[in-house]
């Protein structure tokens, strides 16, 4: 939260120098845990892009109202009300995401990286630039949800968004679409960001 | 209801679907605080009481919102209940043991935001697990995040040891160690039944 506060730097700190997954390694139950296809990935993304963005504006419009004693507190029954509507939005959108996605939308609520956009950022800016602030974060986090599901679809079943992509005589990675195989390439792409932060 | 005998409830949220390692629940204190033994069991037994306590909660509260028909209020107060019994745990621990008190420090409020906490108030729920099963399964879903951190709590005590190449330091290579963790759990697959 240093010198830079023109619009721009708020809105595209997220994707990169900031980005919630691979710099501030935030959030990372569901990055884990619901990458094995794209199209969850993809989903997941945008529920918590629009629970950030939906949290963001109301926080921020109410950050002179809201004590500080009880700041938190209010900010998760915020976070809670609309992880709620994004629970319904979904389910009565596709009944099938909903079951593959599981408890993981509920949890949202408790994804810091948006508990910690609240506190850090929206409680004490005007909305415009928390809407900024967390449209580039969400944009971020959607980035390198979707990364580690094409990563993990690609090697796991040779497919993407389910249509296939490495042909008939491609032997799936069984071990990408196990839990095992979500540690692994994300400990890889760690190690990637790692890489090009010191080429730079 | 569900039948599932209370054997087999445990060992499945102990081993085979380990919350850590299988479900990704409590992935944050998992690579945070997993830093030295002693505080990553203490911050186990925390959270193992902390689920205990949320979990009957959980349960009364499924009871009194089926009781007015408002399901989607459940979201909400799970969240408020176990934010709730995180600071009841807290002013308990303060006034009967300051030491382990002191000991915890930062960790405890931090578990309100424990994924893990409200991941199995809604896993009970949509099991359908009675009072005695919901129990078995909180304390057996502790168990596990305990095992799986002071495990993980281990391995770097010694990892401090090897040479790591620089770029992989920190984050990256707990993952990899994480995920042949995970790799070993997954042989407990056959246990069940």
């Amino acid at each position: 939260m240093t010198g830079d506060t023109t619009a721009s730097a708020v809105l595209t700190r997220g994707f990169w120098r900031d980005n919630p997954v691979f710099v501030q390694v935030l959030g990372m139950c569901p990055v884990l845990a619901v990458t094995n296809t794209v199209e969850n990935s993809l989903v997941m993304g945008l529920a918590t892009s629009f629970v950030l963005v939906a949290s963001a504006i109301i926080v921020s419009l109410t950050r002179r109202v809201i004590p500080r004693q009880v700041r938190i507190a209010s900010y998760i029954l915020i976070i809670a009300t609309f992880v709620t509507m994004a629970d319904y939005i979904i389910q009565a959108v596709s009944l099938e995401i909903h079951r593959a996605l599981g408890a993981f939308i509920s949890l949202i609520v408790v994804n810091c990286i948006i508990l910690g956009r609240a506190e850090a950022f929206s409680s004490r800016n005007p909305v415009f630039k928390s809407v900024l602030d967390a449209v580039g974060m969400g944009i971020g986090f959607t980035f390198a949800i979707v990364a580690l599901g094409t990563i993990r679809e690609l090697l796991g079943s040779g497919t993407w968004m389910g249509w296939d992509v490495l042909g008939p005589s491609f032997e799936p990675w069984v071990i990408m679409v196990l839990p095992g195989g979500a540690f692994f390439v994300l400990g890889l792409l760690l190690f990637l960001v790692n890489v090009i932060g010191e080429r730079r | 209801m569900n039948g599932e005998p209370l054997g087999s409830i445990f060992l499945n949220a102990v081993l085979i679907n380990n919350f850590v390692l299988s479900a990704f629940l409590g992935i944050c204190p998992f690579l945070g605080v997993s830093k030295k033994i002693d505080t990553a069991a203490r911050m186990g037994a925390a959270v193992t009481f902390v689920m205990l306590v949320s979990s009957m909660c959980a349960y009364g509260v499924n009871i009194a919102l089926a009781w007015i028909g408002a399901p989607y209020l459940q979201l909400i107060s799970y969240i408020v209940i176990i934010a709730s019994a995180v600071q009841l745990v807290e002013m308990f621990v303060r006034k009967f043991s300051p030491g382990l008190f002191r000991a915890l420090g930062i960790f405890l409020p931090l578990i309100t935001t424990n994924c893990a906490i409200l991941g199995l108030a809604l896993f009970q729920t949509s099991k359908n697990y009675n009072f005695v099963q919901s129990l078995v399964y909180a304390l057996g879903a502790g168990a596990g995040f305990a095992l799986a951190i002071v495990l993980m709590a281990g391995i770097r005590e010694e990892l401090e040891l090897a040479t790591v190449p620089h770029l992989l330091k920190g984050t990256a290579i707990v993952l990899v160690v994480a995920g042949i963790l995970s790799l070993a759990f997954m042989g407990f697959a056959g246990l069940g039944a």
